[in-house]
């Protein structure tokens, strides 16, 4: 390292991340963290999108310090039913003459619980099956793949109206049949991975010390899945809130006086053409959350997947 | 896999390999239908509503229930009733409806047509609009018109489809006045004709009703639009990357080299080859729009299979909503077969 650097050579705390010679695993793996952050935080969408998903997270942890008035209970039916959005109504309020502003910013603890709960039940189902199916091959890959086709076979929403049908109405039954209707793209990519890594060198070394099937699988083909898995959730997110909402619009997930976002527009439907703003107002939160999950999956995927990039 | 690249004996080959797809795809196909058959199946056993108690009432005698458990089959073992089941859907018996009293085949028949006529509109709305203006932004890449289909695609993941049906009823209907409101068509034209194929464009232009005709154009319009929309962002971003793709070939550079022009290069050379995927994704889009309208019936009070299912459901008719699902989930598995089935057929590499 002769002759004067051309750039600021980073320091202190940048040095020890970028440096090419890492001392230990963790500061490797915090180095590599850190260049993703530096591409993720290149891309101003990307930035746009974590941020309203922030603010979702925010929102939904410190609704009863934001909103005004309580989501659930309304204020005088004569005199403040259904009123234009206002100084003291900021959204205006609906037919129980309820703050919609207030029962938006709870409603997005509903869309998070929804978001959460589906992603923690499908993921491992999708990875499991996907993982199992790839390196086992032969006919359990064949059954398992069947599977995965036929639930893949049905639209994504009218599989999920089925089940909410039979299970009864409800946010959890929702939550269910969401989570059922999730997996199999999860299943799909997990086992495209698979297929690639279950014939390197280093799955084979692990065999030749004597590791077990179970033990290859969970410790060494599922950690290199999760990349391009976690991308794909992320993408899949504003889906899984959109179907919740069409669910809720239908009166198929939570239930009245819950404030979810998507049965509130449907209670909006009845007065659409003199009071627009009661149906309005929860449209456009659904449309910023999901497309704050879209533009986070987008950014995350040229960081984690550039394969997948175009 | 035994991989059998024979030389010498080709045209018995070629004829095996089809006869192999061929039995490959009708295998393929049952395994799917059956699977979608078991899940429904599946799905009406989890019912928590006794269906017995849901016939007889609470006040009927032990006999009388025992007796409707029979005739149902409940009380064969869980095997049996399935086999039972399968015979009747292979037959497309799916029962009775609860609501209507018909067989849901007959119900299904009768509705079925509406939601074709909503989806094949919009799905022709978005090829129109979505493949000219895919090829603009992969040409024009990184300009206006490329930013422009990129926002129409990310507001089309993104925007839930019932509330964009509301927005637009309250724009275009409640405030402009420029469509006809919620349904298929006014009353005073609902009995001017005679519904034969009961795809209210055709039957009314066939019988010369252009009043009962161009009502239907408005009424239909704003519904086909919002579904054409969703197509349209669907259909775009793929054009885009399939002519970005095509455009960076070594053929684009050699049409150019020889001095043709740039509208040939782009129409006659790369979209020709870009077809062929395009194909695939025009067949997905239409199986796409069938699940979208589901709630954009339900917003526009549209008397097809969506709102059949949705209205069922509020009534807990599960005969008639898996009988919808099994609909819906068969021309799905039909329309993805056949869009792969294109695929081989139009692009030799493949063979």
């Amino acid at each position: 390292m002769a002759g004067a650097p051309p750039f600021p050579q980073p320091s202190g705390l940048q040095a020890w991340l970028l440096s090419a010679e890492p001392n230990s695993r963790w500061q490797a793996r915090f180095g590599r963290g850190y260049l993703g952050w530096r591409s993720f935080t290149n891309n101003p969408l990307a930035i746009l999108g974590l941020g309203i998903v922030v603010l979702l997270v925010l929102v939904a942890a410190f609704a009863d310090f934001i909103a005004p008035y309580s989501p659930v209970v309304g204020g005088d039916l004569r005199t403040e039913r259904l009123l234009p959005p206002s100084e003291t109504f900021w959204l205006g309020t609906d037919d129980q003459a309820r703050d919609i502003f207030s029962r938006i910013v709870y409603g997005s603890r509903i869309t998070l619980f929804v978001v959460i709960l589906v992603s923690v039940i499908a993921t491992p189902i999708g990875l499991l099956v996907g993982t199992v199916a790839g390196y086992l091959g032969g006919w359990v890959d064949t059954v398992l793949m069947r599977i995965t086709d036929i639930f893949l076979a049905f639209p994504r929403l009218v599989l999920a109206l089925a089940f909410v049908a039979a299970l009864g109405p409800g946010i959890e039954n929702a939550v269910i049949a969401i989570a059922i209707t999730s997996w199999p793209p999860y299943a799909r990519i997990a086992r495209a991975e698979t297929l690639m890594i279950r014939n390197s060198d280093f799955i084979a070394a692990v065999k030749l010390q004597g590791a077990s099937t179970p033990r290859i699988i969970m410790g060494h083909v599922v950690p290199l899945c999760l990349s391009s898995l976690i991308v794909r959730v992320t993408l899949d997110m504003a889906g899984i809130i959109l179907t919740a909402a069409g669910l809720g619009f239908l009166g198929l997930g939570a239930q009245p006086p819950m404030p979810e976002w998507g049965a509130m527009v449907a209670t909006g439907r009845n007065y659409l053409i003199d009071q627009w703003w009661v149906a309005a107002m929860p449209g456009i939160a659904i449309f910023m959350v999901s497309l704050g999950f879209n533009l986070l999956g987008d950014g995350l995927r040229d960081v984690l997947d550039p394969k997948a990039a175009k | 896999m035994t991989s059998s690249i024979a030389i010498g004996s080709g045209g018995h080959d070629v004829l095996r390999f089809y006869l192999t797809k061929t039995v490959q795809f009708i295998a393929v196909l049952a395994t799917t239908l059956f699977g979608l058959v078991a899940v429904t199946f599946f799905i009406g056993r989890i019912v928590p509503i006794d269906p017995v108690l849901a016939i007889v009432g609470d006040r009927a005698s032990p006999q009388v229930y025992e007796r409707v458990r029979e005739e149902l089959g409940l009380d064969l073992p869980l095997i049996q009733q399935f086999w039972i089941y399968l015979k009747k859907a292979v037959t497309g018996d799916f029962g009775n409806s609860v609501l209507t009293t018909n067989p849901v085949m007959t119900d299904i028949a009768n509705v079925f047509p509406a939601t074709l006529e909503l989806a094949t509109l919009g799905t022709l709305i978005g090829v129109l609009f979505g493949i000219p203006l895919g090829i603009l932004a992969a040409v024009k890449r990184g300009t206006l018109i490329d930013q422009i289909v990129r926002l129409l695609g990310l507001v089309g993941y993104s925007v839930p489809i019932f509330w964009l049906g509301l927005m637009g009823l309250l724009l275009f209907y409640a405030k402009l006045d420029w469509v006809a409101g919620p349904g298929r068509l006014d009353v005073t034209y609902s009995y001017l004709y005679e519904p034969v194929t009961n795809v209210v464009l055709i039957d009314t232009a066939m019988q010369g009703q252009w009043d009962a005709f161009w009502d239907a154009v408005s009424h239909i319009i704003l519904p086909a639009s919002l579904l054409g929309y969703f197509s349209l962002a669907y259909i775009s971003r793929m054009t885009r990357s399939f002519m970005l793709n095509e455009l960076a070939q070594e053929y684009v550079i050699a049409a150019r080299v020889k001095g043709l022009s740039e509208l040939r290069v782009i129409w006659r050379h790369a979209l020709r080859n870009a077809a062929v995927p395009l194909v695939t994704v025009i067949a997905l889009s239409y199986a796409n729009l069938l699940e979208g309208s589901v709630l954009t019936e339900t917003v526009f009070a549209w008397p097809g299979l969506g709102q059949y299912i949705t209205n069922s459901l509020q009534n807990a008719d599960m005969n008639a909503v898996l009988g919808g699902t099994l609909v819906i989930g068969a021309t799905f598995v039909v329309l993805n077969l056949v869009s792969d089935l294109l695929y081989r057929l139009l692009d030799p590499r493949t063979r």
